[in-house]
């Protein structure tokens, strides 16, 4: 007979562990999805998960994609660790990238060291500004954040369209949706020749760092960490609840519009219509497979961008569509949270011989 | 362009055809939130439903088989959010955006060899009156089943919830499951069958898309409807017939900036497409703030996990 209880105290090991679980979980449910689809599995597998990654180029590639989703996920840790869901992050990204794009089209004709900085840090103040939006409804009016930040995605999204059709657009571009070509001083500088890979990583690396240091060093870090473990316990303690819920939501936003700047000052160069393959969304998945911890969002994230790249890959040579990048990372998550259920229960065995009471 | 009095009412024929995918997914959804889940997974649900219907109209060539069959996907794919949320007991909001990213990426997966194969036409219903009657022809008649279906769904979801006994046990489960599991309701089991029965009928808005609206599959067809539609549950503040009036205006919109589009209109195309998401803020935001008015419908528990110590 099987029993199960509630554990009292979630055992920290199995926490970290659980999401190599529900990796390996993935992989083999992808593998029996391209069975099933008419694929040898393990051939899919191998372009999925290791022909990408398999030379220097492919691996700045995975280091290229796994950089905007590290910095969303950091965001958005500070946000769920005080069960604030901002599900809006790709709209904080898009916004992000228009204000931080907007400043580099005003210096487009020009050079010089200040305008990179300029840009970021635009970028960062757009991508606030916007999360901010959905905090002060919730502060002050009592809003659901998840559906107003889920709406100004859409807002955000339209808002780049009008801009890249319309007032933006290219005036020497033959009517593609698409602003001028930003200049170099508005370009993240490249760290090796011949590969995509920009100086935005060491602002990921740096938002790694900064946030493992407020989150378990600071009074902040542990206002955060205790409201999202009980909500009556920081109202007891008398933390400010309505100014936290600012404070992380305007994290949340920086650290999106860092990345949206990053694309479109790294690879992409200027503003279109399809500057995040939903960075914001997949960063959710990121920060919960990476469980909220800075160094395990690291990780996270190098996995996730695999799918991404692994997709393309696997569009090029099964000629499958780059879509299934989603499956993947669908899974990765149904599998995590179903995981989850070993961390709060417990599974026993008992064995009952047969006059034995059953209670 | 004329404005007269027949052109109206194909215009109107139009609107009410563009909002039968949002008062389907918005309907089946609002009864899965009254009973206290939150669903973010219904893009997910529908492509799914898009996907299943038309691959099984050019298998078996029978449009009947398409369109249950879709309900059928629907309630298979939203059987994952279930087994997930009600007996592993995982957060609704990450398991319900696990559902819309799988869904998008499953949908593209099984629809690949579908694309670019034209759809078959579905049967409508009343044409010859379509055609003899002005301005109340193209409104009344002329439509497909389950346009008729979907202009029903919202009065039976609140005659449903309001006067039988089974949407009692519904908007009990939703407001108080604590008390409702000690008046002997198997809370997971009304939720259980809240989320399939969610399930069916976006399943069901995904096959109009594919089969009726624009008879075709195309990756990523539902492109953002299930957003809406989840917009639309609370724009219309849990209460079925306002679901159907949203999901009017919300057509209405779609189709009307395709017309501006056509004369030349001043205001940006973007502007109008993201007025139904403008709005849905602006409602949230009014009856948000006053507690008595979102308490009115809004289920007490919706997205909170639910266990019994057994």
């Amino acid at each position: 007979m099987i029993k199960i209880e509630k554990r009292n105290d979630v055992p920290m090991a199995l926490y970290f562990f659980t999401p190599f679980i529900a990796i390996i979980l993935t992989i083999l449910g992808g593998g029996i999805i391209f069975y099933i689809l008419g694929f040898n599995p393990i051939e899919a597998l191998k372009f999925y998960f290791i022909t990408p990654i398999s030379n220097l180029y492919g691996f700045s590639e995975l280091l290229l994609k796994a950089t905007p989703l590290c910095l969303i996920a950091i965001g958005l840790s500070f946000c769920f660790k005080s069960n604030n869901w901002n599900i809006g992050a790709e709209g904080q990204l898009t916004f992000g990238a228009i204000v931080g794009g907007g400043v580099a089209l005003l210096f487009y004709n020009q050079e010089g060291f200040y305008i990179l900085p300029l840009v970021i840090i635009a970028g960062a103040i757009g991508g606030m500004i916007f999360a901010l939006i959905p905090a002060i409804l919730k502060t002050y009016f009592n809003t659901n954040e998840i559906l107003v930040s889920l709406m100004l995605v859409y807002v955000s999204k339209l808002l780049l369209d009008y801009l890249v059709v319309g007032p933006w657009s290219n005036p020497e571009g033959f009517n593609f949706p698409e602003t001028r070509q930003f200049s170099n001083s508005s370009r993240m500088p490249l760290l090796f020749e011949g590969l995509r890979i920009h100086a935005g990583i060491f602002l990921a690396l740096a938002a790694v760092m900064l946030s493992w240091f407020v989150l378990y060093k600071t009074y902040l870090g542990f206002q955060i960490k205790v409201s999202g473990l009980s909500l009556k316990t920081a109202k007891y303690a008398g933390f400010k609840g309505k100014t936290m819920i600012l404070v992380v939501f305007m994290i949340s936003g920086a650290c999106a519009g860092l990345a949206g700047v990053g694309e479109i000052t790294g690879p992409i160069g200027q503003l279109h219509r399809m500057i995040s393959p939903d960075y914001g969304f997949t960063a959710i998945i990121v920060a919960f497979l990476g469980r909220l911890n800075p160094f395990g969002i690291i990780f996270a994230s190098l996995v996730v961008a695999l799918t991404y790249l692994g997709a393309e890959t696997a569009q090029i040579f099964l000629q499958i569509p780059k879509y299934t990048g989603q499956v993947f990372q669908g899974m990765i998550l149904f599998f995590l949270l179903a995981s989850d259920y070993l961390l709060f229960f417990k599974v026993k065995i008992l064995n009952l011989k047969k006059n034995e009471l059953r209670y | 362009m004329s404005l007269d009095i027949s052109f109206i009412g194909i215009l109107i024929g139009s609107i009410m055809a563009s909002s039968v995918p949002l008062i389907l997914a918005a309907s089946g959804e609002l009864i899965t939130e009254r009973s206290g889940v939150l669903n973010l997974g219904v893009e997910g649900m529908m492509i799914i439903g898009a996907i299943s219907g038309f691959a099984l109209m050019v298998i078996t060539d029978n449009l009947f088989i398409a369109i249950v069959g879709s309900m059928l996907s629907g309630v298979i794919i939203s059987l994952i959010f279930g087994f997930l949320t009600q007996s592993l007991l995982t957060n609704h909001v990450a398991t319900g955006l696990a559902l819309t990213i799988f869904g998008i990426g499953l949908s593209a997966m099984l629809g690949k060899n579908f694309v670019g194969i034209p759809g078959k036409e579905f049967p409508i219903l009343f044409s010859s009156l379509k055609e003899s009657i002005p301005f109340f022809g193209p409104i009344l008649f002329g439509h497909s089943i389950v346009l008729y279906f979907a202009f029903a769904l919202p009065f039976l979801t609140n005659y449903f919830l309001k006067k039988t006994k089974l949407g009692l046990i519904v908007r009990a489960v939703g407001d108080s499951p604590v008390s409702a599991s000690n008046q002997g309701i198997n809370v997971i089991l009304v939720r259980y069958c809240c989320i399939l029965y969610g399930g069916a009928m976006c399943g069901l808005a995904g096959a109009y898309l594919s089969l009726i609206y624009t008879p075709q599959w195309i990756e990523n067809m539902t492109a953002g409807r299930g957003w809406i539609a989840l917009a639309l549950v609370v724009f219309a503040t849990w209460s079925p017939i306002k679901v159907l009036i949203g999901a009017l205006i919300f057509g209405g919109i779609t189709i009307l900036q395709l017309h501006m589009q056509a004369i030349g209109f001043r205001i940006p195309v973007q502007f109008l497409s993201a007025l139904p998401y403008l709005m849905t803020i602006i409602v949230l935001v009014v009856i948000s703030r006053d507690s008595r008015k979102i308490k009115l419908n809004t289920p007490t528990s919706l997205g909170r996990i639910f266990y019994k110590e057994k």
